[in-house]
């Protein structure tokens, strides 16, 4: 904290107080208190009325659930005219699958790329930080087409591997950053008891990244989760719908279901709150240790 | 750095540059190939040189639908720099001002809808404003601004702003976390200083906070405009694949994906999906190249 330096006469005053004066304080907290509004209220009124009767709906979207307008009855028509546990864990496999790879196949790349001096090095490198710019949708026709003389169409195998290569590029970049980090000495003593490169890489160094796993699942993980295009395009079927996918065309057919509507907002929103308050420590720092660099 | 034998390094590298080169990269060059071929209904690719391009750009019904997604995804586009990245500028200026309480609580909040699924968020949205449930009007007429309500989604005028706010809505948490990362890594003796020679907080934030996290704001303008020229879902979600009224949400990615798996009379072509897609890659790479090149040129100065 500062030091005692300065006059002592005058109480130091935060930094905030001095220039918007000794309210100042009070007006920060009044437009971020406001923004937080403008950012939840919506959410909040889904989740509300989700559980409401279709005649609470209307009569008073505002108001909370009571006794009498309670109503569990979208929920009952979501599970039972679509399969959204399996929606549920077709997006768990696809994101958790995707997150596995990429975090593996990145860190052997990105150990290879700044531990070792070999021709090509550098170019490399940069093909690889081409795909952090360039998003991978531009190719889809050129996908379909792989995907299709695969046979990998409508497999979440296909939506992995989809996925791990979008991800891939920015993992390389975060994790070779990171590994370089890792002190010389450890690599050197192990190898100057002869210990080969790969048990290095496996046994040394592949645990010492996990603080660095955090940022990329945050840069992987949820743009998976979230797309559209890739499930629709690659992988419409009933029986590999993911979430995203499953909600979009759900309400597309129950447009006029408001409970169901509702419900299915709902379960897709829920499951994301959830680990967000279980993880939102670990998200929040890995996105800006992330974007520090 | 250290040498080991060569088909160590390459087993190393070998399962990330197959899938990448595999699933992105050379997809994306095929793309670029196949955009000079056309096919006929037996599925044989000719080579036809450019007349895919010549189509697009130039032939009128084409044409038309091309410069109206081009122009709407420009506006599209400026919205978000309008609002989006001031907005979180400021939120993450707020929330990193030292000794605010609950700056952490704020930072989590706000950053909720940003986690959230475009087309989760989308339909979220529609619900509010429609007419029908009514909640927007009332929560309007509570403010006093009752009789400015209108179905702003319906209309041709107004679907295409309405689409951008939602989006910046959701994605303001970005700009909020990269700024605010930024403002993290501001050395505190600068600070320190300016504090002590009794700069106002304005004072140092345009000053010195502004000028220092000026290569973070180049980067949110680049990934704002390469997200931007990119988005599908939120119009998909919400207008369909025709992007109505009238095609006045249409942007590129609704175009590329209409021209590729065709609607209503039109057959869609894959030859055609893939010029149109070249051409969003050339916008993307205009628009990378150029922040790279003023990187270069410019933002390395203020670098810390």
């Amino acid at each position: 904290m500062p030091s005692s330096s300065r006059s002592v006469s005058t109480p130091r005053l935060s930094l905030i107080q001095r220039s918007f004066g000794p309210a100042g304080q009070l007006w920060v907290h009044v437009v971020l208190c406001l923004y937080a509004v403008i950012a939840l209220f919506p959410i909040a009124l889904i989740l509300i009325n989700s559980v409401k009767s279709r005649a609470a709906i209307f009569d008073n979207p505002m108001a909370l659930p009571t006794v009498d307008s309670f109503s569990l009855i979208g929920f009952h028509k979501v599970l039972s005219n679509t399969n959204f546990l399996l929606y549920f864990g077709n997006s768990l496999i696809v994101t958790l699958g995707a997150l596995l790879l990429i975090v593996l196949f990145g860190a052997m790349a990105g150990w290879a790329l700044s531990e070792y001096r070999f021709t090509g090095n550098r170019l490399l490198t940069l093909f690889m930080a081409i795909g952090i710019m360039i998003p991978i949708r531009l190719g889809t026709v050129s996908i379909l087409q792989l995907v299709v003389a695969l046979n990998l169409i409508n497999t979440r195998t296909a939506l992995i591997l989809v996925y791990t290569a979008q991800g891939l590029p920015l993992a390389v970049m975060i994790l070779s950053e990171f590994i370089r980090q890792i002190p010389a000495e450890l690599k050197d003593a192990a190898r100057c008891d002869g210990v080969g490169e790969f048990r290095i890489f496996f046994q040394v160094i592949l645990p010492l990244i996990r603080p660095a796993i955090a940022t990329v699942a945050v840069f992987t993980m949820i743009p998976a989760w979230n797309d559209l295009w890739f499930p629709l395009i690659l992988a419409p079927g009933d029986e590999t719908r993911t979430v995203t996918l499953g909600v979009q065309q759900f309400i597309g057919q129950y447009a006029t279901d408001w409970n169901s509507v509702l419900a299915a907002l709902s379960l897709a929103v829920v499951p994301v709150l959830l680990m967000y308050i279980l993880f939102s420590r670990q998200l929040i720092r890995g996105l800006t240790a992330g974007a520090v660099k | 750095m250290k040498t080991a034998r060569p088909w160590q390094i390459a087993l190393f590298l070998a399962p990330a540059v197959l899938i990448y080169s595999l699933f992105s990269a050379l997809p994306l060059l095929d793309t670029l190939r196949q955009g000079f071929y056309t096919t006929n209904d037996a599925g044989v690719f000719s080579f036809v040189g450019l007349d895919n391009y010549r189509t697009i750009l130039f032939d009128s019904d084409w044409s038309s639908a091309f410069w109206n997604a081009m122009g709407n995804n420009f506006k599209f586009f400026c919205i978000h720099m309008a609002l989006q990245n001031p907005i979180g500028l400021l939120l993450a200026t707020l929330f990193s001002l030292k000794g605010l309480r609950g700056a952490r609580t704020y930072r989590t909040l706000i950053f909720l809808p940003t986690l959230l699924s475009v087309v989760i968020v989308g339909f979220i949205w529609q619900l509010i404003i429609s007419p029908l449930w009514g909640v927007g009007e009332k929560l309007m007429t509570l403010i006093g601004l009752g009789d400015y309500f209108a179905p702003w989604l319906g209309q041709e005028s107004t679907a295409l702003l309405t689409l951008s706010l939602i989006s910046v809505w959701q994605y303001v948490g970005i700009p909020m976390m990269l700024i605010y990362a930024a403002l993290l890594a501001v050395p505190e003796e600068i600070l320190e200083a300016a504090h002590a020679e009794g700069a106002s907080a304005m004072r140092i934030f345009w000053q010195i906070k502004l000028p220092l996290i000026l290569p973070t704001l180049g980067l949110v303008t680049i990934l704002t405009f390469v997200a931007n020229f990119n988005a599908f879902d939120l119009i998909y979600s919400v207008k369909g694949a025709l992007a109505g009224p009238n095609y006045s949400s249409d942007l590129l990615g609704t175009f590329f994906y209409r021209t590729f798996f065709g609607y209503q009379a039109q057959i869609g072509s894959p030859t055609m999906g893939a010029a149109v897609a070249t051409l969003m890659f050339l916008v993307i790479l205009a628009g990378v190249g150029g922040y790279f090149y003023l990187v270069q040129r410019k933002l390395t100065r203020y670098a810390l």
